[in-house]
């Protein structure tokens, strides 16, 4: 086990030397590179990485360019999860064996993949690392769509969103299901450690991420990524919209350890309405109709309710 | 290498980030990198840009924020200093104006085609606004 990298402040993180390159093809504002590099800065060690398809893949390996100055593969849609779990049991079979070419670094693997990567298309592969309890951490960029392929919704789009396949009009209020609770379903293979994390909140990243990557056994993170693109806003607003959704509690931070102890690691000190939240995107700029109003009071309900119940299985420890 | 046509792509290409052996890229800045031609680092998206971020260096407290929330690694920061924006892999997003907390902002988005020099001459004074 390597030593955790010191970061006491972001004076100190920002002496970090960075392993993803600039000049990859994402949008501009795009929350995708942001997490990416508060990932990569958090640890000094040897970096193992696969991404599924979806943005972040499409984007920094365009032929004949690479972001990525750490070792990274791509294979196909549903599968950066077992192409780092294959590495990471080849390398457990060779340490084993003596064989290691430089025993004495520590190397960590990790797996990036989009919301559809991970929620819908990946989903059994994931479900496979986790139970086979590989040394890895699953990183998923939540941006509640397939962005990539042009906005169809994912099982990740939440109710009354606008999306490609799911669009508003006079009969629909878009998206007609809600979000799976992705981080419950994983804690649920009793993995070591499993948390949402958000742009915004760099220091509760870091802590998250480096706690991940010390941890043996698989870990699962799941971290809000606004699009700029099919979210609708304009890209110098991505860290105001990740204040506003974890401020609103829409995206809580929490973590669950050993699949039973849950922590929550943010408390806004003035809790905004989710109001709010829906009002700076254009995907839900249909609910402020009069017809759909009543989607509003739905969501701050059921946030609500989300908050009650997280706050609840803290202090139950079950 | 970039004039390839597409029908000439390489299948199952492995791309090298760095010529020769790279140690320890996680200890080694950028500027002391041994980057090869295939790193996206020695490519340029400035003409993605309608509007670019000036600095103002006279207003700036070092506190990072534009450094950790840059989505294009175009804050360049060295010894807890901010000392510049890299303006070869910035793309306008204006993250880091709305991010800096100083009044006035030490970063403010000028169109393009804007003198440097100029904008700096007359950047605002501080607000007295609402706050």
């Amino acid at each position: 086990m390597g030593e955790v990298k010191k970061i006491k402040n972001l004076k100190e993180f920002s002496t970090s030397a960075d392993r993803f390159e600039g000049a990859n093809l994402l949008c501009p504002g795009c929350a995708h590179s942001i997490i990416v590099r508060e990932v990569l800065n958090a640890t000094n060690d040897d970096l193992i990485l696969a991404s599924s398809t979806g943005c972040l893949e499409v984007c920094t390996a365009v032929y004949p360019y690479t972001s990525w100055d750490a070792s990274w593969i791509h294979i196909g849609f549903e599968n950066g999860s077992t192409a780092v779990a294959g590495a990471e049991a080849m390398y457990q079979a060779l340490k084993k064996k003596g064989r290691l070419k430089q025993p004495d670094r520590s190397t960590k693997f990790v797996a990036f993949g989009g919301d559809g990567a991970s929620y819908d298309i990946g989903f059994q592969w994931i479900s496979g690392c986790m139970e086979r309890g590989h040394d890895m951490m699953y990183i998923v960029l939540d941006n509640e769509v397939y962005a990539n392929t042009g906005g169809q919704r994912s099982s990740a789009t939440p109710i009354g969103a606008s999306a490609t396949t799911s669009p508003a009009g006079r009969k629909s209020y878009g998206e007609k299901k809600n979000k799976k609770d992705m981080v419950a379903i994983m804690a649920a293979h009793n993995i070591p450690y499993s948390a949402q994390v958000a742009p915004n909140k760099w220091k509760d990243m870091v802590k998250k991420i480096q706690h991940g990557l010390n941890v043996e056994g698989p870990v699962f993170i799941n971290a809000m990524s606004p699009c700029t693109t099919e979210w609708k806003f304009d890209p110098k607003d991505t860290m105001m919209i990740s204040d506003l959704a974890t401020d609103s509690l829409v995206f809580p931070l929490y973590e669950i350890i050993d699949g039973h102890e849950l922590n929550i690691t943010y408390r806004p000190k003035h809790k905004v309405p989710v109001e709010e939240y829906l009002a700076a995107q254009g995907r839900f700029k249909h609910l402020f109709k009069a017809e759909y109003k009543h989607m509003i009071k739905e969501w701050q309900d059921r946030v609500d309710a989300t908050w009650e119940s997280l706050q609840r299985r803290e202090e139950a420890r079950v | 290498m970039a004039e390839q046509g597409w029908d000439e792509f390489e299948i199952g290409a492995m791309l090298r980030s760095f010529n020769g052996e790279a140690k320890d890229v996680a200890l080694t800045l950028q500027e002391d990198r041994d980057y090869s031609s295939n790193n996206s680092f020695t490519a340029s998206v400035a003409d993605w840009r309608i509007k670019k971020p000036v600095f103002n260096k006279d207003y700036c407290i070092d506190c990072q924020f534009c450094w950790v929330y840059c989505p294009d690694i175009s804050i360049i920061s060295r010894d807890k200093k901010m000392i510049g924006i890299d303006m070869d892999h910035c793309k306008g997003c204006g993250i880091c104006v709305e991010v800096c907390p100083t009044n006035p902002k030490s970063l403010l988005m000028y169109s393009e085609q804007t003198d440097e020099e100029q904008a700096l001459a007359a950047w605002p004074s501080k607000d007295e606004g609402e706050k």
